[in-house]
């Protein structure tokens, strides 16, 4: 998904870490082998960045500058809601929702490609009390969710499928905006993936709210 | 036998004796397993030192229960039915100290090929850090 943008950028003091929220073994295996990124894409099996920068889905994104502060807090990496009105059965999106789609992406990598050139010239660079105001930060709930989530996943790799999937849950009952989580666990209990029916009730039951939080960025959709 | 597990480390602990929700430690395997060891002005790491209310039995014939420390300092542990397995956390109000600072919290992960990585490597450069997954 990265690659092209890093090729492009590489030679402009610039790298793109991808990190896999994922815990089975030779799980993203397949997707790296399809992507050859030539970027470094890490396995973080007990979604330790997640817990870190508190990242809740995938693609999010942290812009962190040449001295290592945080420029643009975690949000959706260009992602927009467009997968919802999909047909479920056939897959196609209509033409609207993809366009609307690749819109938002472009507007995104644009936005990345203005501060490869312009650093913190850039309109995208918040200045520290907004990057402050933007960050998102967990609560009691989603730091034992956290622990709660590496316990399970130990367990699981040791063989103690049921009690880690328990943890798993319990993981995902306390931090209930995870669909990082929720979806880790659903692929773990071979419940299925994203086109399976209860992925899609999930997301329903989001009613008005969003499944990719609006990116603050000029031309992007709301 | 206890195994215990940090954000950043798994440790296996001959010494541990668990006790319901307590977990006792020698002041050793605490430092060597969290980073945290016990001084005359509390539990400390690095510069950083909390005091212990002496009135709660954080201490007992040269073991510290870690689990009650934990606990005191509003941090998550979680442990496993059996009590071989426990998970010490950070705690929210650290982690958004840490993310209000700025600074972008340092990790080291490893590529497909098992090659540890660390954020802190690519120091210098600017870095686009972006989640994915196969699910």
């Amino acid at each position: 998904m990265w690659q092209g943008l890093y090729e492009e950028l590489q030679d402009r003091n610039f790298t793109v870490i991808a990190v896999a929220f994922d815990s089975r073994p030779g799980d993203p295996l397949p997707w790296i082998e399809a992507a050859k990124p030539t970027y470094p894409c890490l396995i973080d099996r007990d979604h330790l960045v997640a817990d870190l920068y508190h990242m809740v889905n995938v693609p999010q994104a942290v812009w962190i500058d040449e001295r290592g502060t945080i420029v643009r807090p975690a949000e959706s990496a260009g992602a927009y809601e467009g997968f919802r009105k999909m047909n479920r059965v056939t897959r196609e999106m209509p033409a609207d929702a993809a366009r609307v789609t690749a819109e938002a992406k472009a507007t995104y990598v644009n936005a990345i490609r203005d501060w490869v050139r312009h650093g913190t010239a850039s309109e995208h660079v918040y200045p520290a009390e907004r990057a402050r105001e933007r960050t998102p930060v967990p609560t009691d709930d989603v730091a034992r969710a956290h622990a709660a989530f590496r316990l399970g996943q130990h367990l699981i790799r040791y063989g103690q499928a049921g009690e880690g999937d328990r943890w798993l849950a319990e993981a995902s009952r306390l931090h209930p905006d995870s669909w990082a989580m929720w979806r880790q666990r659903a692929g773990v209990t071979e419940l299925g993936l994203a086109s399976q029916s209860d992925f899609w009730e999930r997301v329903d039951a989001l009613g008005d709210r969003k499944y990719y939080a609006a990116v603050d960025m000029k031309g992007m959709p709301k | 036998m206890v195994t215990l597990l940090t954000d950043t480390k798994e440790s296996v602990l001959a010494e541990a004796r668990v006790d319901g929700e307590c977990l006792w430690l020698s002041g050793t395997d605490l430092e060597a397993a969290t980073g945290w060891s016990p001084r005359p002005q509390g539990l400390c790491r690095g510069d950083v030192c909390v005091p212990l209310p002496t009135a709660r039995e954080f201490v007992r014939t040269g073991q510290i229960d870690v689990a009650a420390v934990w606990r005191f300092l509003g941090k998550p542990i979680v442990h496993s039915d059996d009590g071989s397995v426990w998970v010490l956390g950070e705690a929210a109000s650290d982690r958004a100290a840490t993310l209000r600072s700025l600074q972008a919290p340092d990790f080291t992960l490893p590529d497909v090929a098992g090659r540890m990585h660390s954020l802190s490597d690519h120091r210098g450069k600017k870095v686009l850090l972006v989640s994915w997954a196969s699910w």
